[in-house]
């Protein structure tokens, strides 16, 4: 719901707080009231209320201008960059919450980047090519467009969001996710990597894998990049179905 | 107290630590990359626009080389670079480009053909050769002559980023997340390490290495508005500083970019004006041509924002209730443009601004961009100062850029810079540095220095409050050290920041809570921050003349005769307020390009005496040439190669100097 915006609004952000580190710690709601400023993100306004009222309060922010991927929180329930979340855009009730899914710091602060890693080592996500490039040399040519549809995929800033927002992610603790997926995807678009489809069958053939996917597309209503998750999601389910199929026919 | 050992400790996992690591593994070393935040979350994905290389690939690029690229980047530091250093850097920049290509990087690709552009405010058709289909593309940049701008839409730095991280964890590069160095461990000759603080859990940990190499970046958080990552504090420049050993190099060398949104401060790419986009003041007009008819609106970033600045002062801005400021225009370069070469400016000004600039225009202000100062290094990367200490990229004055960088020059020096001192830090494990011996008692020393100073924040309570002082500062160097400087405001920066240096002996905490504790953090940066603060101030105070994006009103001409030279500063004692100065000559009897007029801004600079009987010199060294090729003229001039990795010497291949021989 969109409220319009009404400098010096008051505001109330309701944050579950809890500090893994501190044994007295337990997880509660804590509220926070502010007067809304023109422009107010929720950067601005955690910035705020860290400055004014609680110096201990936990959250993650790198680039603040939505690049970066580092401030991924549930806003009202849901997964979003909080950088770029403006407050006019809210009601004056906020509410905020770790990201699910992933390891807690403490407070709104979840380990995405450790969650990220893992996936990235289990795919494999990067070019795998046989030779080492001449350096020198003029590089090898690339189709322009197929350039662009690389970047399209490549613009994913493994935030989490599409995790947080994914209902197998909640029931397989294993599960790739719409980043993982989208990772095969572009991977699998570049002709500089020599993997063919049934190597991605052996990362991603699986109820772990693509097959987990239940088709909910949470993912991509919450992408703050906008990414064609679904899209990607469908065509890599055929393809890994079709290398299923070949896999199998040929151990017959 | 914990001890870890590694072979080389690197600072900072963004470009240039991740490309630094990769190096000293290759050549068969245990590297251990230390990050503030997950490595892709570095500040290197903010680089929109691209990264320069002279390919030569595209039509407006024919003619590019190294000689070009060498001869924009010194004079866009007007003169204030090491120009052997910028020769390493250029002769090494397409093979770095090469290089992401090969791993990954989906650089935007020269379509053959005829394509409509948009060239000084009007639309125009170029033609693209049939021989450069599907090599790598470029856009033009500012201060360039010519297109050298190689790009991926303008996410440039995001891919590279991802492209070089998911590398370092194919060649399993161990890199320890959430976590920064506190204090070098060191003897005053020779450093071993670092003492380095867990950001989730608080431990206190050491870290012995036979080589550490600082890359964490920049110091733009020194300021109130800046483009800069919440993170980009300079605080790996601040522990070598705090060894009163190390000496930083042209602190007072602070770039300000002049397309920052308003009021939020989020960078839009220079790419929008070198892909034609124009500035316009309150009244429309378009008002870079009056006072830069050369290169207008792509001047070099000092002296775009200096005309900015002048043009509001002569009443010309659009007055708002977040202050005032100038509009960018790249309405005219149409949406599919902007769709897919611009697209995350789109997205910040729909998210920030909630306009849409395929209509309307983008409210700028030039606001503070990228730090040329840092740790001194040679040529290597190698502190002259103390053995085994090493710097790279943002953090270090290496000194590419001099007094002013030429966008796409940074993030290009990120993967350059990595590929070569990661190669002399390999040599220095293999060498010199192999027969560390390291004295734990040392090591315990530092980790007690450091532990004490914790102990005593987290136990005071009643004191200064280290929001404030950050607040404080932030607005002194806003207000004080910005575009505009002058004696007596600087002087009256220095001593409020002097001030600020003596309040931060006494902070206090409002709570004590286990693990991460944000509160402590603040406390222990904002004293490391004032000291760079200082360091900034009190080299700007001290230069009387006007260099690059160092511009004095009391000394507006640029004085070769008196300050062809590098400001070094260093905090002799950690009682100081103020850094010792000492400055290093820059030779004009061995520069390869004299100095003169940069071919754009000011043409009033003060000459040294030196200058013409070089510039005769090197005009006699190029008419004696005559068959000489341009590779034997430059050796002649000034040789660099034997400065480069013996991997990295061989030249570049292009279509307009194609090698024989089958690839």
């Amino acid at each position: 719901m969109s409220v319009e915006a009404l400098p010096g609004r008051r505001l109330r952000l309701h944050v579950l707080r809890h500090n893994p580190q501190d044994p007295a710690s337990v997880p509660h709601r804590e509220t926070f009231e502010l007067t809304e400023s023109d422009g107010m993100t929720l950067f601005v306004a955690l910035n705020e209320v860290r400055a004014a009222f609680d110096p201990s309060l936990q959250f993650d922010f790198v680039c603040r201008a939505g690049i970066c991927g580092s401030c991924g929180m549930l806003i009202d329930g849901r997964p979003g960059l909080a950088c770029r979340t403006l407050t006019k855009d809210l009601g004056p009730d906020i509410t905020l919450a770790p990201l699910p899914v992933f390891e807690l710091i403490g407070d709104l602060s979840v380990n995405t980047g450790k969650w990220m890693r893992g996936l990235a080592e289990r795919l494999e996500t990067w070019v795998h090519a046989a030779e080492a490039v001449d350096r020198d040399r003029i590089e090898s040519a690339m189709d322009p467009d197929l350039a662009e549809q690389i970047y399209e995929l490549d613009r994913c800033i493994e935030c989490g969001c599409c995790v947080a927002g994914c209902g197998t992610a909640r029931m397989r603790p294993d599960f790739v996710g719409a980043v993982g997926v989208n990772k095969v995807a572009r991977f699998r678009l570049d002709p500089r990597d020599q993997r063919t489809d049934a190597d991605h069958y052996l990362r991603v053939g699986t109820d772990d894998g693509v097959f987990g996917c239940m088709t909910l597309v949470g993912c991509e209503d919450v992408c703050p990049k906008g990414l064609p998750l679904a899209a990607q999601l469908a065509f890599i389910r055929r393809k890994m179905a079709m290398a299923g199929l070949r896999a199998a026919s040929s151990t017959a | 107290m914990k001890i870890l050992w590694t072979e080389a400790l690197v600072i900072g996992g963004g470009l240039a630590g991740l490309r630094t690591a990769l190096g000293v593994a290759r050549r068969g070393h245990a590297v251990t990359v230390l990050s503030l935040v997950p490595p892709k979350r570095s500040h290197s994905a903010a680089a929109q626009g691209g990264m320069q290389a002279s390919l030569g690939n595209t039509a407006r690029g024919a003619g590019d080389n190294e000689d070009v690229h060498f001869e924009d980047t010194v004079r866009g530091s007007d003169w204030g670079a090491d120009q052997q250093v910028v020769r390493m850097f250029v002769h090494t920049a397409p093979k770095a480009v090469r290089e992401l290509a090969a791993w990954g990087v989906p650089w935007n690709r020269v379509r053959a053909g005829t394509h409509e552009v948009v060239i000084n405010g009007a639309r125009t058709t170029i033609e693209e050769p049939a021989a450069a289909q599907g090599l790598i593309a470029a856009r033009d940049f500012g201060g360039t002559k010519k297109w050298r701008t190689a790009f991926v839409s303008d996410g440039t730095g995001h891919s590279m980023l991802y492209t070089v991280g998911d590398r370092a964890m194919a060649e399993g590069i161990e890199v320890v997340e959430r976590v920064e160095a506190l204090a070098l461990i060191h003897d005053g000759h020779r450093c071993h390490g670092a003492i380095v603080r867990d950001l989730v859990t608080g431990e206190l940990v050491a870290h012995v290495a036979v080589a550490t190499c600082i890359a964490s970046g920049g110091y733009g958080r020194l300021y109130q508005v800046t483009t800069n990552a919440v993170n980009s504090q300079g605080i790996g420049a601040a522990v070598a500083l705090d060894t009163g050993v190390v000496a930083l190099g042209n602190m007072e060398a602070v770039q300000f970019h002049p397309t920052a949104i308003v009021p939020a401060g989020i960078l839009v790419t220079e790419g929008c004006r070198g892909d034609g986009g124009l500035l316009r003041d309150v009244d429309g007009y378009r008002f870079m041509p009056d006072y830069e008819p050369e290169k207008k609106e792509l001047a070099s970033r000092d002296v775009v924002s200096r005309r900015m600045e002048e043009h509001m002062r002569r009443g010309k801005s659009v007055k708002t209730r977040h202050g005032h400021h100038l509009w960018l225009d790249i309405t005219l370069l149409g949406p599919e443009h902007i769709r897919k070469r611009l697209r995350e400016v789109y997205e910040i000004c729909q998210s920030f601004l909630g306009i849409d600039p395929r209509k309307e225009w983008i409210p700028v202000r030039p606001a503070q961009h990228y730090s040329m100062g840092g740790i001194r290094t040679d040529s290597s990367g190698h502190s002259p100062h103390l053995r085994g200490l090493f710097a790279c990229g943002e953090a270090a004055c290496w000194d590419l850029h001099g007094f002013n960088r030429l966008g796409g020059n940074s993030v290009a020096e990120t993967v350059v810079a990595g590929m070569i001192v990661g190669e002399s830090i390999a040599d220095w494990c293999e060498g010199e540095g192999a027969d560390a011996s390291v004295p734990v008692g040392l090591v315990r020393e530092h980790w007690e220095v450091v532990q004490a100073e914790l102990a005593g924040l987290l136990g005071r309570t009643r004191g200064e409050s280290a929001t404030q002082l950050m607040g404080q500062m932030q607005r002194v160097m806003a207000d004080h050290v910005c575009v505009f400087r002058s004696g007596p405001v600087l002087q009256l920066a220095l001593d409020e920041l002097q001030d600020l240096v003596r309040r931060s002996a006494n902070l206090a905490l409002r709570r004590s809570s286990p693990g991460a504790n944000p509160e402590l953090v603040d406390a222990y940066r904002v004293r490391r921050m004032l000291r760079l603060a200082v360091c900034v101030v009190a080299g700007a105070l001290a230069r009387t003349e006007s260099r690059g994006a160092h511009f004095r009103e009391d000394f507006p001409r640029r004085d070769d005769s008196a300050w062809l030279k590098r400001t070094l500063a260093f905090w002799r004692s950690p009682d100081d307020t103020l850094p010792t100065l000492e400055y290093e000559v820059l030779d004009v009897a061995r520069m390869e390009l004299p100095p003169g007029w940069r071919g754009y801004g000011n043409k009033d600079h003060i000459e040294h005496p030196d200058t013409a009987r070089r510039a005769a010199e090197v005009a006699a060294i190029r008419d004696g040439a005559v068959a000489g090729d341009r590779h034997e003229i430059q050796e002649r001039l000034m040789p660099y190669r034997q400065l480069l990795p013996p991997s990295l010497r061989g030249r570049n291949e292009r279509l307009e100097e194609r090698f024989r021989g089958p690839s």
